[in-house]
């Protein structure tokens, strides 16, 4: 008790400005954020997610990791939204049951939070705060922040966790030595890197940046000669953790949350391996549950492509042969089709037969196929063998064709065993297991592998995908592996029963688990992996357009009157962003250059903090802009707000530079600060002016809108009475 | 300004002790350097091992002692590398007899040279100009068509041109050699070097045949060797080495951009040797800004001036040369096509005002862009309205012809009438009968225009086939010139404009570029047509003077239609692509001729041990480097000779770089990337391995030495006190307590 000193009292300082800017962000960014109720631009691609969340439909977005869908899911979740909405298209009503108030809460709030982060960083970076102010005013009155942060869109977001990872850290570098809340913010610096990564890849580029300036401070503290090597290394190694390790772990925490919430099979399903999909309630689990784990001579069996290029698809055969002679004028061995096709079908059953015996049921107990094991291949519904040889392929002459083997006495024998070798074995004597195991078939005669060739058949194939046998197959390729998906064991020894049993479906009970982290790799792959076909949208646009913001983009018009929403930015804050980034650079060329010689015109505190607000805000803007070049997806003006947002920040910094370092007469200030006060107002009515588009209402006559085409580029949108 | 702190000068002023402990490690900041200034006196003694700091304070003794020690080549070693190079990149060089892979390419352009036909090509045209060079003066009479790999030569010289390449790819060890030996001053390096190359199978694989490869490492490693010695020339400025180094890098500059752009990493890699170079010159306060003025002013001469003149005199050569007709005038301009002797438009003759019922051919303005063509095929289902495709096509095709007519008779059997800018007119494609037609459907690719199609049957058609023509800056009334004039059409009822997107349309449409119609009225190149053919019988013809282009405006031609060329060279669906990654690990070569047994076969492919090498060297390199930074930031007094640290950061860095600048822009690129792309990027490796490797040796070697050195009494016998006590001469050597000395 002696430790305390009575009476308890508590300081407090607030920040007005600070409080102030946060509540006209509030204003600008929450006012009225229900109207319109109807699907505004991207919301019809996030909308579905939301609602996959909400039915725990387990789906696969390769645009994105998973934790920006599920914070506007929790939008959702807030409002008790139940998912049921067809997301089909911009601009249809919302039905009752949408919160859609809640569903937007979420991202308006980062939104809003978005403008006292930009004053805060401006403070840490050492400026006044009359910069500050400047800085979260520009960032108030920029309308394509406004428009992006006011529906349910992910850029806000991220946004604002870049803006506070960076807030954090230099908060982080600028506290005292050694004080709990140093390491704080460090953590916090970490975290909301890792939520940025999390939110949209884009993240990555500002967390590389951070990561390069941590870096370089690290290097100095590793220099740093006071300090004993022990204290040295706890400061590497804590950094490490928290900056690299931390966010990765949070990384694999996010797919951890989304796997759990989405347990029900869904409609991306296919894309998966048949061990994921058996991991999913109802789905393929339904089918698969119960299956016999091991598969036996006499089993019928699925057998699946691994690799889901072009398509995910199941060995196939039919009641149809090659033609005699291809349009080319090659010649064929007019034997039975096989073909690799993507949809269920009872054509797509075959039976595992033994060589040696007659026998197409299991025995009892049954045998097991091991690793090594020949094996036929019996096509269920047309009983014909599985069959390659030396004959070119239809659409791949330098592989065999696969066949369903006739014989039509011309002397080509049936050449119809093949070697089981199972490529993710344990050991060599392992047996082959439903869904697990990843076969080759290897032909005996010819020792080529059965294998997906990628091309489609043409109309005499009904254009399913050819499957070949490889001679010069080499190593591992995700097109020569098979798996065994749907499985049973056989046990009618007619044809005819047997038809019958191939058509009914499979039973029993065995449950599989994937471990999380196959399931996370997997998924991660798919992710990364999957392209969707990019074409161009009508709105896309290039990289070099965002600048000078030569295109927009038409989010939603109302239905019957000339009211609409467009992302169109603060002309005059993007001029000026523009202007600031020129004159910063010229600046910092100047300085390095003469300073290279010997002659200081600016202290060395003044020039570190200089560079240090470069680094931030230009750095910001380089990272997160130039990339896109690079970039062959489709490109929308909106990718470009995480860099405008250095960029504005960047205005203010070059301003009070050139008022404090440049400008010397008293005269000159007083100009100067009358140029600022000029900037200052055409940017709040350049915002006024726009603010219709902004947030769709007032609606305004065509004559107004016809004003408002600033550039011809743009697309606005016109009613024809 | 030398010998201010040097041997005489008895007082160590701090500035020059900072220059020196800059050096160590490159870039570690002012913070050190304030740390490393304060003790002078320690450094001292080590001062004579820098080779820096001589760089700028050395006295007489120590130059001597330096240039005797790096003019010294070791003759023999050097000899019997280039002997052993030329004996392995010799042997059967003959073999085989036949076309093996993109000889089919670079043969058949060798002989265009020969021929004197102009072609079109992605890379410039130096490489090929020296095949077609070397097959000339060796007797090759360029008549072998190189249609496809696998086709014997028979009676034609091609070992001239293989025997060339094969030269060139020989000069690579030695100059290997050369370099090591110039960064690390030790000969077992350089050997080390030298051999990797010489035998390593991908080289010489590489070199044995018609191809540009070894022409372009030829000249990347004789860039890589002539900047290595400019800057040891860096202590005698403008003195005749010093320039002759400048120049020849230069040259060889522009030699390995005039072969490949894979010379523009090359040319990275010595910019920034060269911006590291002056800012090092501009922070010498002892160099007046005249001085530094005259350094940067050379170095902007030799590096950037010469070599733009030189490269641009390839271009003339190559268009002087190539002054006949051939496959590649279709992706040129009209202007360029009339130089071409052969082409249609080389002293054509043609009706010099269009008029209704003309046949004409329109040629997109747009660099590289195409004729306005049609064929027999729809557009698919799913693709906008289910008609005829429109496209446009870079070669000269019958189905290129239009007819033009009037908005709505057929009839132009009497005198013919001249079109003035702002007439209406149709368009009849001429094989197909069908009419140039546009509406309100999607464009196939660029979704904010609209669809270009083929409509109607023996040229009837509806209101969405009229046209308005437009001359680009004339006014109502105008007549449209052939050639000359840079013509609009602007559909009629939709109010967009003819417009080529240059992007590919895929399978469906033959991978011709597209064709829409664009509501953004904007005059660009996309939007202008001129009329190239001109066909009336009623009209007398005119010869023509067109306007020849300059040579600047063909050069950028060349270049863009170049560049469009290479990002054109897209992997196509289903082929299996060649990753970079696949390619330091050796995952996978390149088949140069043969499949089956029966054929004759070769394969190119590195040597594996040798591959895995520079892999595991590469990093070797990294940590070793790494550690050393980190110790020296640490102010922790490394073992070792201060020489072979340098050697590592100085030399190794910039091989590094090399390798760097030379791998990782691949995996930037959305073209189709082959295994031989990563050879260039081989060559820095592998000096990289000779050093780092070396260097490991050299240590390992040191710390042996000087433990020796510290235990030999063990075994040369000792007296005085047992090693616990601290005055003991083993004093702190006994490591374990069981140890009894």
């Amino acid at each position: 008790m002696q430790g305390v000193k009575l009476p308890v009292t508590v300081k407090c300082e607030i920040n007005v400005l600070l409080i102030a800017v946060t509540v006209l962000g509030l204003l600008t960014r929450l006012y009225g954020i229900h109207i319109p109720a109807s699907v505004v631009f991207d919301e019809v691609y996030y909308g579905q997610f939301v609602s996959l969340y909400m039915k725990r439909v387990f789906f696969i977005d390769e645009s994105g990791p998973p934790l920006g869908h599920m914070i506007l899911a929790l939008g959702g979740y807030l409002g008790d939204f139940d998912g049921n909405f067809v997301w089909n298209r911009i601009g249809a009503e919302y039905t009752s049951n949408v919160p859609v108030w809640t569903l937007r809460l979420i991202p308006a709030l980062c939104g809003s939070l978005c403008v006292p982060l930009g004053y805060l960083l401006v403070v840490e970076l050492g400026y006044s705060h009359f910069t500050a102010l400047g800085a979260s005013l520009l960032l108030l009155m920029e309308n394509s922040l406004i428009v992006q942060s006011r529906f349910m869109l992910l850029d806000s977001v991220l946004i604002f966790f870049l803006l506070l990872a960076v807030v954090s850290y230099l908060r982080f570098h600028k506290a005292p030595k050694s004080s709990l809340w140093k390491w704080l913010w460090l953590f916090l610096s970490g975290t909301s890197c890792a939520f940025a990564v999390g939110v949209k890849y884009m993240g990555l580029f500002t967390y590389l940046l951070l990561l390069g300036l941590a870096a370089v401070h690290t290097w100095h503290v590793i220099g740093d000669k006071t300090l004993c090597n022990g204290k040295v290394l706890v400061q590497v190694v804590v950094r490490f953790l928290v900056l690299v390790v931390m966010p990765a772990l949070l990384y694999l925490g996010f797919f951890y949350v989304h796997l759990i919430l989405l347990y029900r099979s869904g409609p991306h399903d296919q894309m998966m391996s048949s061990a994921f999909q058996a991991s999913l309630e109802g789905g393929l689990s339904r089918i698969t549950q119960g299956q016999p784990l091991e598969v036996a001579f006499g089993s019928q069996v699925t057998l699946r492509s691994a690799s889901s290029k072009p398509l995910p698809c199941w060995l196939h055969s039919h009641k149809a042969n090659y033609p005699i002679r291809y349009e080319n004028g090659r010649g064929s061995s007019h034997q039975q089709q096989v073909t690799c096709y993507p949809f269920k079908d009872v054509n797509n059953w075959w039976i595992i037969k033994d060589p040696s015996r007659q026998s197409l049921v299991v025995s009892s107990p049954p045998r097991p196929v091991r690793h090594g094991d020949i094996i036929q291949l019996l096509h269920g519904m047309t009983s014909r063998f599985l069959n390659t040889h030396d004959v070119a392929a239809p659409m791949s002459p330098h592989s065999q064709e696969v066949t369903g083997y006739i014989d039509f006495n011309v002397s080509m024998p049936a050449q119809n065993l093949w070697r089981v070798d199972i490529t993710n074995r344990e050991s060599d004597r392992d047996v082959w297991k439903t869904i697990l195991s990843e076969v080759q078939l290897i032909h005996v005669n010819t020792s080529a592998v059965l294998k997906l060739s990628g091309a489609s058949l043409p109309d005499w194939g009904f254009r399913q995908l050819e499957v070949v046998g490889d001679k010069i197959y080499k190593g591992y390729q995700q097109s020569g592996v098979w798996n065994v998906e749907e499985h049973r064991y056989g046990k009618s020894h007619e044809q005819k029963e047997r038809e019958l049993e191939l058509k009914s479906p499979t039973h029993d009970d065995i449950s599989r688990n994937l471990t999380f982290m196959a399931k996370f790799i997997e998924l991660q792959w798919k992710m990364l992996t999957v392209r969707n076909e990019e074409s161009e949208h009508k709105y896309s646009s290039l990289p070099l357009e965002w600048i000078t913001m030569d295109t927009n983009i038409a989010y939603w018009l109302h239905p019957s009157n000339n009211a609409q929403i467009h992302l169109i930015g603060n002309s005059v804050t993007w001029t000026l962003a523009n202007l600031a980034l020129f004159i910063y650079v010229l600046l910092f060329l100047t300085y390095l250059l003469r300073r290279r010689r010997k002659i200081e015109d600016i202290p060395e505190a003044c020039w570190e903090q200089l560079v240090l607000a470069g680094v931030v805000c230009s750095g910001g803007w380089v990272v997160n802009y130039l990339p896109f070049f690079l970039m062959e997806k489709t490109l929308f003006l909106y990718h470009y707000l995480p860099a405008l947002t250095f960029q504005i920040l960047q205005i203010p910094v070059v301003v009070e530079h050139l008022y404090t370092h440049v400008l010397r007469s008293p005269s000159q200030h007083k100009a100067f600060g009358g140029v600022i006060l000029a900037a200052l107002c055409s940017v709040y009515f350049c915002y006024r002016i726009f603010s219709p588009l902004t947030y769709g209402q007032p609606e305004l006559t065509s004559e107004e809108l016809a004003a408002l085409r600033w550039r011809d580029s743009w697309d606005i949108l016109f009613r024809k009475r | 300004m030398e010998g201010r702190c040097g041997e005489g000068s008895h007082t160590q002023s701090p500035s020059c002790a900072a220059v020196r402990s800059r050096k160590p490690c490159m870039d570690t900041g002012k913070h050190r350097e304030k740390a490393s200034s304060k003790k002078t006196e320690p450094r001292r003694a080590t001062r004579p091992s820098s080779s820096d700091t001589r760089g700028l304070n050395g006295t007489s003794t120590e130059k001597r002692l330096r240039y005797s020690d790096c003019d010294y080549t070791p003759l023999c070693p050097l000899l019997s590398v280039a002997a052993l190079s030329l004996c392995t990149r010799f042997y059967r060089i003959t073999e085989p007899p036949h076309v093996c892979w993109d000889e089919t390419h670079f043969g058949k352009m060798g002989s265009y040279y020969i021929n004197r036909t102009f072609f079109f090509d992605v890379h410039p045209p130096l490489g090929k100009m020296l095949i077609g060079l070397a097959g000339y003066l060796t007797g090759y009479d360029g008549t072998f068509p190189f249609i496809k790999p696998g086709d014997k030569y028979e009676h034609h010289n091609y070992w001239g041109m293989r025997g060339f390449c094969a030269v060139l790819g020989s000069c690579l060890p030695p100059f290997a050699f050369l370099v090591v030996l110039e960064l690390s001053h030790s000969t077992p390096a350089a050997l080390i070097t030298a051999s990797l190359l010489i035998f390593d199978t991908g080289y010489i694989t590489l070199s044995q045949y018609i191809l540009l490869d070894p022409i372009l490492m030829f000249f990347i490693m004789g860039a890589v060797l002539s900047m290595v010695k400019f800057n040891h020339q860096r202590l005698r400025p403008f003195s005749w080495s010093w320039w002759l180094w400048l120049l020849l890098t230069g040259v060889n500059l522009s030699g390995s951009l005039g072969v490949k752009f894979v010379g523009l990493f090359n040319i990275l890699l010595v910019g920034i040797n060269t911006a590291w170079d002056l800012w090092r010159l501009l922070g010498d306060l002892h160099l007046s800004l005249v001085d530094f003025m005259k350094h940067l002013i050379a170095r902007m001469f030799g590096l950037i001036m010469l070599p733009l003149f030189l490269y641009t005199t390839i271009f003339a050569v190559h268009f002087v040369i190539l002054n006949r007709s051939g496959p590649g005038d279709g992706f040129f301009s009209s202007a360029f096509q009339s130089r071409l002797i052969g082409n249609n438009l080389h002293n054509a003759t043609m009706p010099e005002y269009l008029a209704y019922g003309s046949i004409i051919t329109l040629k997109n303005l747009r660099i590289a862009g195409g004729y306005l063509h049609s064929h027999w095929h729809l557009y698919p289902e799913g693709v906008g309205a289910h008609q005829q495709q429109v496209t446009a096509y870079l070669h000269k095709d019958y189905n290129n012809l239009w007819l033009v007519k009037r908005p709505n008779s057929d009839d132009f059997t009497w005198n013919p009438e001249l079109i003035r800018h702002g007439d209406i007119i149709r368009l009849e494609h001429k094989e197909t009968t069908r009419n140039l037609h546009s509406h309100l459907h999607e464009a196939p690719l660029t979704k904010k225009h609209l669809q270009v199609t083929g409509y109607g049957i023996n040229g009837t058609g509806d209101p969405n086939d009229l046209w308005q023509v437009e001359v680009c800056g004339g006014k109502k009334g105008d007549p449209v010139k052939v050639l000359r004039s840079k013509v609009r059409l602007l559909h009629r009822s939709t109010g967009c404009v003819l417009y080529s997107s240059g992007k590919t349309l895929p399978k469906w449409g033959w991978e011709q570029v597209e064709v829409t119609c664009s509501p953004y009225l904007k005059e660009t190149p996309n939007s202008q047509w001129n009329i190239e053919d001109h066909v009336n019988p009623k009209l007398p013809n005119i010869s023509l003077h067109v306007l020849k282009p300059s040579f600047l405006e063909i050069l950028l031609e060349s270049h863009i239609v170049m560049i469009r060329g290479n990002s054109g060279l897209k992997p196509k669906d289903n082929e299996i692509n060649s990753k970079p990654w696949h390619w330091p690990i050796n995952y996978q070569g390149l088949r140069f001729s043969g499949v089956n047994e029966t054929e004759y076969r070769v394969y190119l492919l590195g040597n594996p041990v040798i591959w895995w090498l520079n892999l595991f060297s590469l990093g070797l390199f990294v940590v070793m480097v790494s550690l050393c930074c980190v110790a020296l930031q640490r102010g922790a007094k490394l073992g070792g000779t201060k020489k072979g640290k340098q050697v590592l950061m100085e030399g190794g860095g910039l091989l590094f770089l090399g390798w760097l600048l030379h791998y990782l822009p691949f995996y930037t690129m959305g073209r189709i990337l082959y295994y031989h792309h990563y050879f260039p990027a081989m060559l820095f490796s592998s000096m990289l391995t000779g050093i780092t490797t070396l260097d490991l040796v050299g240590m390992l070697s040191t710390k042996l030495g000087s433990f020796f050195y510290l235990f030999h009494p063990l075994s040369y016998g000792m007296n005085g006190p047992l090693a616990h006590d601290p005055t003991s001469s083993m004093a702190g050597l006994r490591w374990l307590d069981s140890w009894e000395f």
